[in-house]
């Protein structure tokens, strides 16, 4: 309890917000790596997904290679790309973007196979092309399950992302790490609070995003 | 948990053997203690063979220490020991209560940061110093040995093209470079008296920190060798120094506490005990525990092989 006390006061402290190494300065820098590593997994995953989804083709394939990447423990991930490629941010986005990829995926191609067979079946019939029924049909309708891959990609993201800090990058895992080494818990405890309120008020974000995302036909009333 | 469980059963091991001993004693009521059944370090004559006490060697969890206490080992071994191994302990406030307790008797340990844990307020900052500052504050029953000259400790390390392009052989000369210099270790070097604080004040040298999380491991010394920092924080006894060609630079003021390999051990440690280990300590330099640690990292050999060579090599064995 005293831990928890002592960590509200650490981030309440005026004093640690501004400034290079202020905590609004690394929030800022988290919210930055964690946006562009699902930006990056939403450039590869949503078309590979809306193509697997409308196709019907190459999910084994996709699923696979996704999930197996997946496992790949992240700070393997990110120390074994700072060895290779040297320190600083290419080696977590990568490792960030990896992580985010396989909800991002299931997000869009799961979004396009959930759509009514028959509203595809009539748009096909009313003399809609391929890409047609793609796009104004199933991604369309698909769009509240993408929403939910992407929003559940960003918040993985935003838990992992301290670890940019174990290679010379920002983010709030700086507070995290510092804390550990010099048994400053209260520190610790108080970035960890932070990149949960982080995590709780980017999900709220996503949550009414995925509300509106919905076409006015299908939107629960 | 390894660590832990092996320890629970050596408890088990030197309970059965206790009660091994009690049955002898009640079957030989009128037999004069045997000497395996007598308090250790009691023990008569320096090796004697039939008086065998058995002592245990502890190392913290890192591999480079299990390595020293595995040399340690394996000389009390040569000098008619039984010796009992429990290697990887942890870190210093696990350990350390463990040989307190006397249930560890031997353990390699780094002159500084043993000195620092048991005097806050030690000001010595020399390895002779701080044998005769240790002697003072260890804990009745503990004693140092003679340190080795090798050292593992933090350092201010450079490129070689690096120091001579400014001509740099000392910390101070850092501050002939572009400031501020960057420099790469893990982040609680920005709270350490040898940090970048204390550069600023002892040397004049303008540190920039680029926190790199695994304590002087491959991605610090890549950051180095790559220029994404023109210094790092090696450990002195680290191989990839001598295989990269990397200056550590001269520290004259004593700004890091001295690290030197200084054996720990407990009062059941004899004369002759003593003897052995610091016949290992007087053949350790730097540059040969560089070496032992370089067979761990690029053979993946085995601490007890390559201690076992290494004994040999020396004339030891």
């Amino acid at each position: 309890m005293n831990y928890l006390l002592d960590a509200l006061a650490w981030i309440a402290d005026p004093a640690r917000w501004p400034g290079p190494d202020g905590i609004a300065t690394r929030l800022g820098e988290h919210l930055a790596y964690s946006a562009v590593g699902v930006l990056i997994a939403c450039a590869i995953g949503i078309p590979a997904g809306w193509l697997v989804g409308h196709t019907r083709r190459g999910r084994g394939l996709a699923v696979g290679l996704s999930g197996a990447a997946r496992a790949l423990p992240t700070l393997g991930v990110v120390t074994l790309l700072g060895i290779l490629l040297g320190i600083g941010l290419v080696g977590p986005l990568v490792a960030f973007v990896v992580l985010a990829l396989p909800s991002v995926l299931a997000g869009a191609y799961a979004g396009v196979e959930a759509v009514d067979p028959q509203a595809v079946d009539g748009a096909r019939a009313s003399g809609m092309t391929e890409a047609q029924v793609l796009t104004r049909v199933e991604i369309p309708l698909g769009l509240p399950l993408l929403v939910g891959g992407v929003r559940s990609a960003f918040l993985q993201v935003i838990a992992t992302a301290t670890l940019a800090a174990y290679v010379g990058a920002g983010g709030l895992g700086r507070y995290l790490f510092l804390g550990l080494k010099t048994q400053d818990y209260p520190q610790m405890l108080a970035a960890s609070l932070l990149v949960v309120a982080l995590a709780l008020v980017c999900d709220l974000v996503f949550a009414a995003l995925q509300r509106v995302a919905a076409p006015a036909g299908v939107r629960p009333h | 948990m390894t660590a832990i469980s092996r320890r629970r059963l050596a408890a088990l091991a030197a309970l059965a053997g206790a009660g091994t001993l009690a049955g002898c004693a009640r079957t030989n009521p009128l037999d004069a203690p045997s000497p395996a059944a007598t308090t250790p370090g009691t023990m008569s004559g320096p090796g004697t063979p039939d008086a065998k006490v058995t002592l245990v060697v502890g190392s913290q969890q890192y591999y480079s220490n299990e390595i020293i206490a595995e040399l340690y080992a394996q000389a009390l071994e040569n000098a008619g020991y039984d010796v009992e191994r429990q290697f990887q302990i942890g870190q210093r406030e696990v350990y350390l209560p463990e040989i307190e307790a006397a249930e560890v008797d031997v353990l390699p340990e780094y002159a500084g940061n043993l000195l620092q844990y048991y005097d806050k307020t030690a000001t010595a900052t020399d390895a002779a110093g701080m044998t005769q500052a240790l002697a003072a504050a260890l804990p009745d029953g503990l004693r140092v040995l003679a340190p080795a000259e090798a050292s593992d400790q933090d350092s201010y390390t450079v490129t070689k093209a690096f120091a001579d392009e400014h001509g740099l052989t000392s910390i101070g000369d850092l501050a002939k470079a572009p400031q501020p210099v960057k420099l790469a270790a893990n982040a609680e070097f920005a709270t350490r008296p040898y940090g970048p604080e204390g550069a600023k004040a002892t040397y004049g040298v303008d540190i920039e920190l680029v926190p790199v999380e695994d304590s002087g491991g491959p991605l610090t010394a890549r950051a180095l060798k790559d220029g994404t920092v023109q210094v790092a924080d090696l450990y002195t006894a680290d191989p990839t120094i001598a295989k990269e060609g990397f200056v550590i630079l001269e520290d004259p003021e004593g700004l890091i506490l001295p690290q030197n390999v200084v054996p720990l051990v407990s009062s059941k440690v004899d004369g002759a005990a003593a003897a052995a280990i610091e016949a290992v300590n007087a053949k350790l330099t730097v540059a040969e525990l560089q070496a032992l640690n370089a067979r761990s990292i690029d053979e993946q050999a085995r601490s007890a092989d390559i201690a076992t060579d290494w004994l040999s090599a020396q004339g030891l064995a």
